[in-house]
């Protein structure tokens, strides 16, 4: 990430330029405001970048570098907890306790959300640019059993935090960074509730081991780490080796 | 404090930071021993030498981030005080050993952000700031410990505290962009998320703040500046507040609708719930929220 000018080269660093365009965060927040006339927050300079370099020719998806790096990296994963939460409404385990089914209705709704979002953006402010819709591999989940399912949300909650709080400062546009900082906090809350639903002594929602005891901070990983492990539920290879360069 | 950690944990996001503290090696080999290394280790004040050293210099964001860091402090402060009086009453002792748990968890977590965020402001070259304590007859007039109204139980305010800290992190993660103070802040953004949705589900409340919740008229989920305040005390800087910022049931988000405009039509209920909305300083200290529970 020092080394800029050497990422991606000439191409990519033209394709990439007009995400670097710091916002004021004042004027951020008349956008951000609501206006009914508010029209998109950024780069509609980026609109003419056509060149889709990131269709897999070998099975590998290239989530591409900069912001939209990062924007793909987050769409990747919230792709991956979208699929989980919809088959876990679709094939509810048997021994579900009476409330979950409701509740995961509602986080399955939030991470489709957050997909449908991310890929909105992606295509307004950088088109050509989105992964394209990602094949999960839910082999080594038994969606029959309320421990599998409770377990993997566990794990794939955990991972999503950790993963926005590494990935904010690689983030170069206030807007996004905000829009990360939006969903990161609704991903912690729903990692705080699978972990109560797992718990009996009344401190896994932010348990030692996931809150550093020392600190009080909670995890944050780097792209790369993050895909290493989300890699197991994907059947096509992530390439994030560039996300936010 | 484990620092070898937060230095990893910077590394991992940053690969320049070891850059910016000289070097690894530099700096833990001019150390001296391992017993002399790991009582400077756990010097807050160590760390914040560490983050002078890592950001002087770097875009002119260091008066910015110690602005930051303060505001942080000041509501660490308020919260640490606020838990430190609830482990002190008699509702607290009457609670079940879960509860108790679960507070006690989170008042370590305060206890932590406190200690970190000191360590960090003193090594900026800054004094922290201090004194700032939950107003103590507004705690006494909190009569049960879970049940009832937030202006009647302990937890009700520590849902509207720590909700409002969720939105003030954010409202100031701007002014870190790109920065290794934005790492931690957002490792510590997530962690009082994780407190709210704790306290939410111990009131019997859905761990996200959506439009069917008990407290969902408070203040703390709308937005604006509406009943003064003192926004200045303690010596904080208060950023140019001009428009108010989106309250926590808005549906647009980045101008796309979210219940219409994504391709599958979404409840405005889901679409609220899965944005957390953030709050400028202004807003936080206003006295329909933090401000009037704030003081001696």
């Amino acid at each position: 990430m020092s080394q800029h000018s050497q990422v991606g080269g000439k191409d990519e660093l033209i394709t990439v330029q007009p995400l670097y365009t710091p916002i004021k965060r004042r004027s951020f927040f008349m956008y951000a405001g609501a206006t009914a006339g508010a029209t998109a927050l950024v780069l509609a300079g980026c609109s003419k970048d056509d060149t889709n370099n990131n269709t897999p020719t070998t099975g590998t998806v290239s989530l591409g570098s900069g912001d939209v790096g990062v924007l793909n990296y987050a769409y990747a994963l919230e792709q991956l907890e979208a699929a989980f939460y919809a088959q876990v409404v679709k094939t509810p385990a048997s021994d579900f306790q009476s409330t979950e089914l409701a509740y995961f209705t509602q986080v399955a709704a939030h991470e489709a959300i957050h997909r449908d979002f991310f890929k909105a953006a992606i295509n307004r402010d950088a088109p050509g640019k989105a992964i394209p819709g990602l094949t999960p591999n839910f082999s080594s989940i038994n969606f029959s059993s309320r421990a599998s399912v409770l377990g993997t949300a566990k794990a794939f909650e955990d991972l999503g935090v950790a993963a926005y709080n590494g990935a904010g400062k690689l983030i170069k546009t206030a807007a996004y960074l905000v829009i990360a900082g939006q969903i990161v906090s609704v991903e912690a809350r729903h990692a705080a509730y699978v972990r109560d639903l797992l718990d009996s002594t009344g401190k896994s929602f932010a348990g030692d081991d996931q809150v550093d005891p020392t600190t009080g901070l909670d995890k944050a990983m780097a792209p790369t780490d993050v895909i290493a492990v989300a890699q197991t539920y994907v059947m096509e290879k992530l390439d994030a080796s560039n996300v936010g360069k | 404090m484990d620092l070898f950690k937060i230095i990893d944990q910077l590394a991992e996001v940053d690969a320049d930071v070891l850059g910016r503290f000289d070097s690894r090696r530099a700096i833990f080999g001019s150390l001296g021993t391992a017993a002399k290394r790991s009582a400077l280790a756990a010097t807050p004040l160590f760390l914040g030498a560490l983050f002078q050293k890592a950001y002087a210099g770097t875009t002119g964001t260091t008066a910015t981030a110690v602005e930051v860091l303060q505001y942080a402090l000041a509501l660490e402060l308020f919260e640490q005080d606020f838990y430190k009086k609830v482990q002190a009453s008699a509702l607290y002792t009457a609670a079940s050993s879960t509860d108790k748990a679960a507070i006690d968890q989170i008042k370590k977590h305060e206890d932590s952000h406190v200690t970190l965020l000191q360590g960090a402001i003193r090594g900026m070259s800054a004094t922290p700031v201090s004194g700032v304590t939950f107003r103590s007859t507004v705690f006494a007039s909190l009569v049960t410990f879970k049940t009832g109204t937030a202006a009647t139980s302990q937890l009700g305010i520590a849902q509207l505290l720590e909700d409002t800290g969720v939105r003030a992190y954010k409202g100031r993660a701007g002014e870190l962009l790109g920065t290794d103070l934005l790492t931690v802040a957002l490792q510590i953004h997530s962690v009082e998320a994780r407190h709210a949705a704790k306290i939410r589900v111990m009131r019997g409340q859905l761990a996200w703040v959506n439009p069917a919740d008990d407290l969902a008229s408070h203040p703390v989920y709308t937005s604006g500046v509406t009943t003064g305040s003192n926004p200045g005390q303690f010596g904080l800087v208060v950023p140019a507040y001009t428009t108010a910022s989106p309250t926590e049931n808005n549906t647009t988000q980045s101008a796309v609708p979210i219940t219409t405009g994504l391709g599958t039509t979404y409840t405005a209920s889901d679409a609220a719930a899965a944005f957390d909305e953030y709050l400028q300083v202004a807003e936080v200290l206003d006295n329909s929220r933090a401000g009037s529970l704030i003081g001696a």
